[in-house]
């Protein structure tokens, strides 16, 4: 569905991704974990072309989409709840729903939204409350709620987990699960690596701006190097 | 009394054509976070588009007062906000990545060369213009001083209220304007969900000069001169208010609008006309130091 090749990324003068080769297939739910400034979140943005990649290119459905402008990718079926959630803090989370929908035509409105509601209830409950005032998981909640409203075919989506209480995390991975299982396809970038190579069918490790190892979730959580590396110790 | 009355309809019309620029002040800086140095000279051409406009309606023979007002509103708001788009295309789009400064001075550039464009096409002469709406009504009368309100004077602030509410519906109610916040708060964000932010910061540029043509027609219509340099001083003045109100607040700005008309208004009749600038820019000192954000503006918070 989504075809990473031989991605180069740079920003000025410091190569954020070496050369970075992925594959993400049709329904799958795809890990990509890593240690902070591995180049995780540059990958995701490489993919909406901010910043663009300097070499290699980004196929998607069998259509190159090198170049494509970031307003138009998610017009194509892709949307990112990004590093931080970027939620708009000064519109409600009623707008934000409503910002999310801006590349459907609108008709199937009141449908999305239940569905996002049903999925997030605590949403529902704060509809119009602003953005900014929400706690940091019903923020996560309202950007993946955002990325849903988009209908995506490929959810990409950065550190759901970050700065989340144990239970949130679990609440949340539970949901993207849900979201998978409805057909939509999940590229999950994470640092909480035991949680995600749990959840995901496949998945990568990124090292500096390389993928260094891959393999099934189930693999990679019982390798001993990951083990050693992002698992024991606290996480 | 009746003085004090008088004053305040005369510093409210004023007010009005203050807040209409400074609205376009206030978007542009919420969405790109500059200064558009350039918008008194896009003010000072819709004021010679409302002008261009009139004589050609009266060459043609038309006299029908309400007509003429019509065409001339639509004129000057469809002329200038194309001048709007330009400048941004021109003068700014370029340098959406450079450093602050550069947009800065490129902004002043443009404002140079709209002047100079101006005073080599339509002459460096005061234009004047017969007055077209005239008449009004006595309100009441107090020790031989009548209190006058002018046909032109409502037609003003009729028109001014109008579109502030228009305004802020298109902001606050339509996918357009709910666009325009999103750049606003995270321009990043926005292209990820779909907002195409070149065309939305066109499309900001448009609506402010065409507010800013309206503004300029007013002043056409209410003071009956204009000239190149018109731009200046109103632009100055309207980005006080800007200020005042808090850039970046919609309704920061029409208040501002309000307030430093109503200040220069009763500045000029209790004590000096010649240092009616000075009180208004004292104003511009005063709030930069006490309260940078303005009456309403926001101050920066940001949730990590």
């Amino acid at each position: 569905m989504l075809k990473i090749e031989g991605v180069h990324t740079f920003y000025g003068q410091i190569e954020a991704l070496k050369g970075v080769d992925l594959h993400i297939g049709k329904g799958e739910i795809v890990t990509l974990i890593g240690a902070n400034g591995a180049g995780k979140s540059t990958l995701l943005m490489t993919v909406f072309g901010n910043p663009k990649c300097r070499k290699g290119r980004i196929v998607y459905e069998g259509q190159d989409i090198t170049g494509v402008p970031a307003h138009e990718i998610v017009r194509l079926g892709i949307a990112q709840s990004p590093e931080g959630r970027r939620i708009f803090p000064r519109m409600t989370v009623y707008e934000n729903l409503q910002m999310g929908a801006l590349p459907t035509d609108g008709s199937t409105f009141e449908a999305d939204i239940r569905e996002v509601f049903d999925l997030f209830p605590r949403l529902e409950e704060r509809r119009n409350q602003r953005g900014g005032t929400l706690s940091g998981g019903e923020q996560q909640m309202l950007a993946i709620g955002r990325a849903m409203m988009s209908k995506p075919r490929l959810l990409l989506l950065d550190e759901p987990s970050l700065g989340l209480a144990p239970l949130v995390v679990r609440q949340i991975f539970e949901i993207i699960k849900k979201i998978n299982e409805k057909g939509v396809t999940v590229f999950l970038v994470e640092q909480n690596a035991f949680h995600a190579l749990k959840l995901a069918h496949r998945g990568y490790v990124m090292v500096n701006g390389s993928i260094t190892l891959t393999g099934t979730g189930r693999e990679l959580l019982a390798n001993p190097e990951i083990r050693a590396a992002y698992l024991e110790g606290g996480h | 009394m009746a003085y004090f009355i008088q004053q305040l309809i005369n510093g409210l019309t004023l007010g009005a054509i203050y807040g209409l620029i400074a609205i376009g002040y206030t978007m542009v800086y919420g969405i790109i976070g500059m200064i558009n140095f350039a918008h008194g000279e896009i003010y000072m051409i819709g004021a010679f588009i409302s002008v261009i406009t009139f004589l050609v309606l009266q060459a043609a023979g038309i006299g029908f007062v309400p007509l003429i007002l019509v065409v001339m509103l639509i004129a000057s708001m469809l002329f200038t906000a194309v001048y709007g788009w330009s400048v941004e295309r021109v003068a700014y789009r370029p340098l959406r990545r450079a450093p602050r400064l550069a947009a800065l001075i490129s902004a002043i550039g443009m404002s140079i060369a709209l002047q100079n464009y101006v005073q080599l096409t339509q002459g460096a002469r005061v234009k004047a213009l017969a007055p077209i709406i005239s008449g009004g009504v006595t309100l009441f009368e107090q020790d031989g001083f009548a209190v006058r309100l002018s046909f032109l004077q409502i037609f003003i602030i009729i028109l001014t209220m109008a579109l502030m509410a228009g305004f802020s519906y298109l902001i606050d109610r339509t996918p357009l304007g709910r666009q325009q916040r999103a750049c606003e708060q995270d321009r990043t964000m926005a292209s990820l969900v779909g907002v195409n932010v070149d065309r939305t910061i066109s499309t900001t540029f448009v609506m402010g000069a065409a507010l800013a043509a309206v503004a300029g027609m007013m002043v056409t219509l209410y003071y009956g001169v204009v000239d190149f340099f018109i731009g200046f001083l109103a632009g100055v003045k309207a980005f006080t208010a800007a200020v005042l109100g808090g850039i970046g607040s919609l309704p920061g700005a029409m208040l501002g609008g309000l307030l430093i008309g109503l200040i220069e208004a009763f500045w000029s009749a209790y004590f000096s006309i010649e240092y009616k600038d000075v009180a208004a820019f004292s104003i511009l000192v005063l709030v930069l130091i006490f309260r940078p954000t303005g009456l309403l503006g926001k101050p920066e918070i940001e949730k990590v």
